[in-house]
């Protein structure tokens, strides 16, 4: 019974995470185009608060936002059109997955020269490491067993 | 000492790395629409809701273009510059009151003063939208052939205003077109 008591609590915790803020209910003909809508949204993000998608943002222009897309989607506008309105007005920055260019190639490759870079210090260290242990191996080598 | 130099060098790099990144404002995201047209937009005024004011009405000057709100508390801050600008400089400043209601904006005009030769009323944001508006304050200038050459995001300070927006006008006068 306390079991119960302490799984639903920690039920409820989980409910109430991952809920879209959808302020006004938006009505869909079909469900692919309500999932269009969430994936669309989703994958915009909100200007105002930064680390929050339109889906998640319950910021005034996010909202203002999302009407625009629903009334896109359900003008039958494809995404790519869609995605093409937000960035000619807000700029790359709308897009959690921004275009490879110029000024991008830092943020899309940043974290594989990162990479590199960590593989060929840890190469490093173990080669030092196997040096000092061979010279080590070698002093004790006439050690008595 | 050849073992601290590169744990050092390491550091010093990270130390500058967040240097610089901890001066860049993440709030400050570039528009795209720097030289390129202002977005066409008819609008009602904010006084005379049955007069328009339109986007192509300010070809031919150089015109500063600034979304405010009643309800915005930074645009307080950079109301007295503005003031100051269009009577010390006789610039011409056109407003978007953005996502407001009548009564609340005439007000605040009328409290704070009222710089602006005229304000469009965008009850819905959707001019700002097409703008690319998503804090206001926000301020355009726009050159004599309507194109944008600068945006300022969040309230002007008279940094800006002396440093950027001043000369920058200057320029724009100067040249013919």
């Amino acid at each position: 019974m306390r079991l119960l008591t302490i799984f639903s609590i920690i039920g409820c915790l989980f409910v109430f995470t991952n809920v879209p803020a959808i302020d006004t209910p938006m009505e869909f003909n079909d469900p692919a185009t309500e999932l269009r809508f969430k994936k669309l949204t989703e994958e915009l993000r909100c200007l105002v608060c930064q680390n929050q998608s339109l889906a998640d943002s319950h910021a005034g222009l996010a909202q203002d936002l999302r009407n625009e897309v629903y009334r896109m989607v359900i003008a039958g506008d494809s995404d790519k059109e869609i995605i093409a309105y937000m960035v000619s007005r807000y700029g790359d920055f709308v897009l959690y997955r921004p275009p490879v260019k110029n000024t991008t190639y830092l943020l899309w490759f940043g974290p594989f020269l990162m990479l590199l870079i960590a593989v060929i210090v840890i190469a490093r260290v173990i080669r030092l490491r196997a040096n000092d242990m061979a010279e080590e191996d070698n002093g004790q080598g006439n050690d008595p067993i | 000492m050849n073992r601290y130099f590169l744990p050092l060098a390491l550091f010093v790099v990270l130390i500058l790395l967040l240097a610089v990144g901890l001066r860049i404002d993440p709030k400050l995201v570039p528009s795209p629409l720097i030289d390129k047209p202002l977005p066409a937009f008819n609008l009602p005024k904010l006084k005379t809701p049955d007069d328009n004011i339109k986007s192509s009405d300010f070809q031919g000057d150089v015109v500063l273009l600034n979304v405010w709100a009643s309800w915005c508390v930074a645009c307080r801050a950079e109301h007295p510059l503005l003031l100051e600008l269009s009577t010390n400089n006789e610039m011409l400043i056109y407003g978007i009151n953005y996502k407001d209601t009548r009564t609340d904006a005439m007000q605040w005009l009328q409290h704070f003063g009222d710089p602006y030769r005229a304000s469009a009323f965008d009850q819905h944001g959707l001019t700002g939208i097409d703008l690319g508006v998503y804090g206001v304050p926000e301020t355009y200038i726009m050159d004599r052939a309507g194109i944008i050459r600068y945006k300022h995001i969040g309230p002007i300070t008279r940094e800006v205003l002396d440093n950027t927006i001043l000369p920058l006008i200057e320029k724009l006068k100067a040249s013919g077109t």
